[in-house]
């Protein structure tokens, strides 16, 4: 049964009524099979719209979309003969990042990314993709990694921020953030980030200080999330819908401001309509940035990594 | 924009504010008890009967760690106001122009260079006071340029902070400040220069996930609020009571997060101590008798410091007609 979005719910009759007709027609009443090929022109039609128009608001819900694939989705269908990588190496594995050693199009890659899980014993093994300092120092780790073999690293970010918990303070959450940053910025391999769904704050630029960010069309890059930004600022959760606005968190807003390079397509309806097809645009829009960058001088990839983030913000929405 | 309302306003303020009477007597939010004003000021705001550390602000903040009339405070750059046109129940352009006129001061950030203990310093403040402390555009572009002015002048870093995190209002280029203030310390760190930070009340959010958690030491203040996520959340998340002394200097000192929790009035000492220690690494040179004709010059035996010291006076003794362009060789630069 497929999950739909509130804003959804016309496509989600149309298309109820058009497996209904399915069911009766018994294939020779050509009455009704007119019939469902006009609802689906209609249907089809009805999904460009509402996609072609998404509000900032509407974006957040569908880069939360239960069924949008995930970084363990984007590892199966891209990375061969993918080799898991666990462990800080100091107090614990953390799920919610995970990280390895795989074979993206022929090429060794380390892939790092947030697993937001996908189903309940998922989500909960990965707690929700909300990473505890652990997850932050691993990828740290596995970034070091990267730079001792000369590897590229690709990051796939779809995290709702780092976790919020006593463990995780004690633990120094803001110093594993900070040094993980630190640790992109440091490398003179590739850094590749690709926001795949939801970009949530120091979580998610903890991963994202590359050489080049890729986004998803409909995925989501903020400081704060909408919720959380209108119960401060307005000091009322409802108004999450006019925050998200005011964010300017959509992939559009963020290439313009420069914090996003290349914005990727997503299928008609989202990247949950068809995830394979999805996977395989970013793997398509990946291999080319990988290439180019990989030929690169190492010290001038990371001069340039620094200059570019020194010099983002100079310029405003206009 | 105007001069009138940005800047004449204020300092007037500034110079009336003081006369007024009803903020002679302040009330120590911890023990409860009225401290005259001058007496506070004169505390640094530490509670003369309960040493709590009240917020200090940031002007302040550099009287009390440079020495006497040593400092001068740097202009820094203006980014583009209101980048994104920010507007939630009020604009962001109005409540920036209101902390601009509350405090005279154009963002969060100060920076100056100085003197400390006759050592060169650069110090960054973060002043809760003006927007909660919040890092957008302003603060990172300060924290940049007060890391290349400690690196061209040789000088330590040492950065104040007090700040809730990122500014909202700037959305993802307020987010866009971690890897900016990273990059910015990391500057200074790779020029073999100390970085300090010191903690002050609170320091959460953006602002410890980035440079204030990066600090070759981690010098916190007694009771300060320090830590990523806002304990209202966490207790919202977990749906427990939190730990006594949660988050708080001496909490996080306990779990090996910060090197240290000072008092206020030793914050000078301590980093005058720390900077020698850095500075000074070698035993200071021995006054060396010059040596006898015959005698070696320079003898490896002699440790580094006290061969150099030595060597310029017995080549000149050597040889009485010097090639012109035989300067002695500058002293070494832990000197």
């Amino acid at each position: 049964m497929r999950h739909f979005l509130d804003f959804e719910q016309p496509i989600a009759e149309l298309e109820s009524k058009i497996e209904e007709l399915r069911h009766l027609s018994d294939a020779d009443e050509i009455n009704i099979a007119e019939e469902v090929e006009r609802l689906e022109v209609k249907s089809d039609r009805l999904l460009r719209q509402t996609y072609g128009n998404l509000s900032p608001w509407q974006k957040v819900q569908v880069a939360r979309h239960p069924e949008r694939p995930h970084s363990s989705d984007y590892v199966s269908g891209l990375i061969e003969d993918f080799v898991p990588l666990a462990g800080d190496r100091v107090f614990a594995e953390d799920q919610a990042i995970l990280g390895g050693l795989g074979r993206f199009r022929g090429r060794t890659v380390i892939v790092l990314g947030h697993e937001k899980g996908g189903d309940t014993d998922g989500r909960v093994k990965h707690n929700f993709g909300m990473a505890r300092p652990e997850g932050y120092r691993k990828a740290k780790r596995l970034m070091e990694l990267a730079d001792r073999f000369r590897l590229p690293v690709v990051t796939l970010v779809d995290t709702a921020g780092a976790y919020p918990g006593v463990g995780a303070e004690e633990r120094g959450q803001a110093e594993a953030i900070a040094r993980s940053i630190e640790t992109c910025l440091e490398v003179s391999v590739p850094l590749i980030s690709i926001i795949i769904g939801e970009g949530g704050s120091g979580g998610a630029v903890a991963l994202a200080a590359a050489d080049r960010v890729l986004m998803l069309e409909h995925a989501i890059y903020s400081v704060i999330s909408p919720e959380g930004c209108a119960s401060i600022l307005w000091k009322d959760g409802s108004y999450a819908e006019q925050a998200a606005d005011a964010l300017k968190l959509t992939s559009a807003d963020l290439a313009k401001l420069g914090v996003v390079d290349q914005v990727i397509e997503e299928p008609l309806g989202g990247a949950h309509r068809a995830p394979g097809e999805m996977i395989e645009a970013v793997g398509d829009a990946l291999e080319p940035v990988i290439y180019a960058l990989a030929s690169e001088d190492r010290d001038n990839l990371r001069a340039m990594r620094r200059r570019k983030y020194l010099n983002i913000g100079k310029k405003g929405l206009g | 924009m105007n001069w009138l309302t940005n800047f004449v306003r204020p300092k007037i303020r500034a110079l009336v504010g003081k006369e007024t009477p009803d903020n002679l007597w302040e009330k120590c939010p911890s023990c409860e008890q009225m401290i005259f004003h001058r007496e506070l000021e004169t505390a640094l705001r530490v509670c003369p009967h309960c040493d709590h550390h009240m917020r200090l602000g940031a002007p302040a903040r550099l009287e009390m760690l440079f020495d006497e009339g040593s400092h001068t405070r740097i202009e820094l750059p203006q980014p583009t106001a209101d980048p994104l046109k920010f507007r939630d129940r009020k604009r962001y352009t109005e409540r920036l122009k209101e902390a601009q006129q509350q405090s005279g001061e154009s963002d969060a950030t100060i920076v100056a260079h100085g003197q400390i203990e006759g050592m060169s310093a650069v110090i960054a403040v973060l002043d809760f006071n003006f927007m909660g402390g919040s890092m957008g555009m302003a603060v990172g572009d300060a924290l940049i340029a007060a890391a290349r002015l400690a690196v061209l002048q040789e000088a330590p870093l040492i950065t104040i902070t007090s700040s809730g995190g990122a500014r909202m209002q700037e959305g993802i280029l307020s987010l866009m400040q971690l890897p900016r203030t990273v990059i910015a310390v990391d500057e200074v760190k790779e020029a073999g220069l100390p970085y300090v930070v010191v903690l002050a009340d609170p320091t959460t959010g953006g602002v410890s996930a980035s440079f204030a958690m990066l600090g070759d030491i981690a010098i916190a203040e007694p009771g300060a609020l320090i830590g990523f996520a806002g304990a209202r959340v966490i207790e919202e998340t977990i749906r427990e009571a939190l730990p006594e002394g949660f988050q708080r200097a001496e909490y996080l000192l306990d779990h090996g997060v910060v090197d240290m929790v000072s008092h206020r009035h030793e914050l000078r000492a301590t980093l005058v101590r720390l900077f020698r220690l850095l500075k000074d690494r070698s035993p200071a040179a021995e006054v060396v008798p010059l040596p006898e004709a015959g005698v070696a010059v320079g003898d490896s035996s002699t440790g580094s410091a006290a061969g150099k010291e030595a060597e310029p006076a017995p080549a000149a003794e050597a040889a009485p007609a010097p090639v012109p362009d035989a300067t002695p060789v500058p002293p070494a630069k832990e000197d």
